[in-house]
């Protein structure tokens, strides 16, 4: 699986959405993703990619977008959407 | 360091170079406890005026207010002179300086049925600024990293996820500072030995993370080890408590003796208190190794004569008023509590840190019952 299919498999899985409603999308932009569903939105980021991210990072972990720029910062980098 | 120097470094870091004193960048810059007293009330005042002027302009039910009081932003040089509301207020009236389109989560104090309830409105900036003051305060305490954490409470708090308690909003607050988030009781609030067992394993040998509020610790934790006569390898661990001491008060159980017992049952050696309210989340008062809370530069607490309001000394016991730059969505930045408690002392703690160190003594007669820990009735 593409590191793109693995980041936006555990959007879908954790807040029940589907592949179309990714771009744009940001936290609190659907129900799922309150507070409770971003720490769980971080734990499966997380274990998909071996990574353990920083405090700061979860804090600014603000969307769909800005997610894949805090992501590169651990050496995850998602390849452009096809 | 000098407060002069908090007004011109790093301000680039939030966003543009803001030279807004309302910027936030140099307040997470700086070391949290490394302000005199003295330099943090000319700069924290600086904040605090003009967040009043902004509250004033974008809150007309506040503007009444400070009408009313006839105060002036411009004879406001000290702290102790920034207008404040009482704690209360925010449950007879919805006090918001944002339109309401745009508040973003609502948060409501730790009342129970019954008993009124605080509304305080957020909005995306208030919310943002409260986690990164939280996040530069817990890592001062924990360190960069986040830690193994065990919440000492049942997972059940967050189960209804539209509706959770403040208990429940604090748990997921601070869950933010954990890893491998694990749950010490089960949903009948009774211990969950083979979780605690199974989470100790995994993370033998590391710090680990307790977070709680105080009356749960006591009772569903410390109390059902100490009947099955278990002692908990913690060694290793921090523990993070508050919520109010009332119930604990009952029992005649005090700070020291709640550090004790935690350390007989579980072997934890550092146990930190915090004080907080949902009024001003984000910057709380924690306890350092001396048993000391204390504030840090980007809040500020005054003791203040409950008959006259005036700012009482070192060692007098009065109304505890908190003050905080990071309410913007609601004009919650400087509020009178219903709790008692006493400046210990100012710029001297033997731990070393600066600034204005206090403890709290319990709340005024007559006020309502509430604190996450308060408010908890056991069913038994």
């Amino acid at each position: 699986m593409s590191n793109r299919e693995t980041y936006d498999s555990a959007f879908t899985e954790t807040f029940m959405i589907e592949a179309k409603d990714l771009p744009g999308l940001k936290y609190q932009g659907v129900a799922a993703w309150d507070s409770v569903g971003h720490m769980a939105l971080m734990a499966a980021l997380e274990e998909a990619f071996g990574i353990e991210m920083d405090i700061d990072d979860i804090i600014e972990f603000s969307g769909y977008e800005a997610g894949q720029a805090i992501l590169s910062k651990y050496n995850v980098a998602i390849e452009p959407a096809a | 360091m000098t407060a002069h120097a908090l007004t011109d470094t790093n301000a680039a870091e939030d966003g543009a170079a803001d030279p807004s004193p309302l910027a936030i960048g140099p307040w997470l810059a700086a070391d949290p406890y490394g302000m005199t007293a003295a330099e943090k009330d000319a700069a924290l005042s600086a904040v605090l005026r003009a967040l009043t002027q902004h509250h004033r302009a974008a809150c007309p039910d506040y503007a009444r207010i400070l009408d009313l009081l006839g105060t002036g932003e411009n004879g406001m040089t000290h702290l102790a002179d920034v207008p404040f509301l009482p704690v209360r207020l925010f449950k007879a009236f919805d006090l918001l300086s944002v339109p309401r389109d745009e508040v973003f989560k609502t948060m409501t104090s730790s009342g129970t049925s019954g008993q009124s309830v605080s509304r305080i409105y957020l909005d995306r900036e208030t919310a943002a600024l409260q986690g990164k003051v939280l996040a530069r305060l817990m890592g001062d305490l924990l360190g960069p990293k986040r830690l193994p954490m065990l919440v000492i409470d049942s997972p059940a708090v967050l189960r209804d996820r539209n509706a959770f308690s403040a208990r429940g909003a604090g748990i997921l607050g601070f869950s933010l500072f954990g890893k491998d988030v694990t749950y010490a009781l089960d949903d009948e609030m009774r211990l969950n030995l083979p979780a605690i067992e199974a989470f100790l394993a995994r993370h033998a040998g590391e710090r680990i993370f307790l977070f709680g509020f105080t009356f749960m610790i006591w009772q569903h934790f410390h109390r059902a080890l100490e009947a099955s006569g278990i002692r908990l390898p913690i060694d290793n661990g921090i523990l993070l408590h508050g919520g109010g001491w009332k119930k604990l008060q009952d029992e005649a159980v005090d700070n020291a003796e709640f550090r004790a017992a935690l350390g007989r049952s579980t072997g934890i050696s550092r146990v930190v208190n915090y004080y907080g309210m949902v009024e001003q989340t984000g910057s709380i008062f924690l306890e350092c190794e001396h048993g000391h809370l204390h504030a840090p530069i980007q809040a500020e607490v005054i003791i203040r004569d409950p008959l006259t309001f005036r700012c009482m000394e070192v060692g007098e016991t009065g109304l505890i008023e908190v003050l905080s730059l990071l309410p913007r969505s609601y004009p919650g930045h400087a509020l009178l509590t219903e709790d008692l408690g006493r400046i210990e002392g100012v710029d001297d703690c033997p731990c070393g840190r600066h600034g204005t160190y206090f403890s709290v003594a319990g709340r005024i007669a007559k006020a309502e019952v509430r604190g996450c820990s308060d408010t908890y009735e056991a069913r038994s």
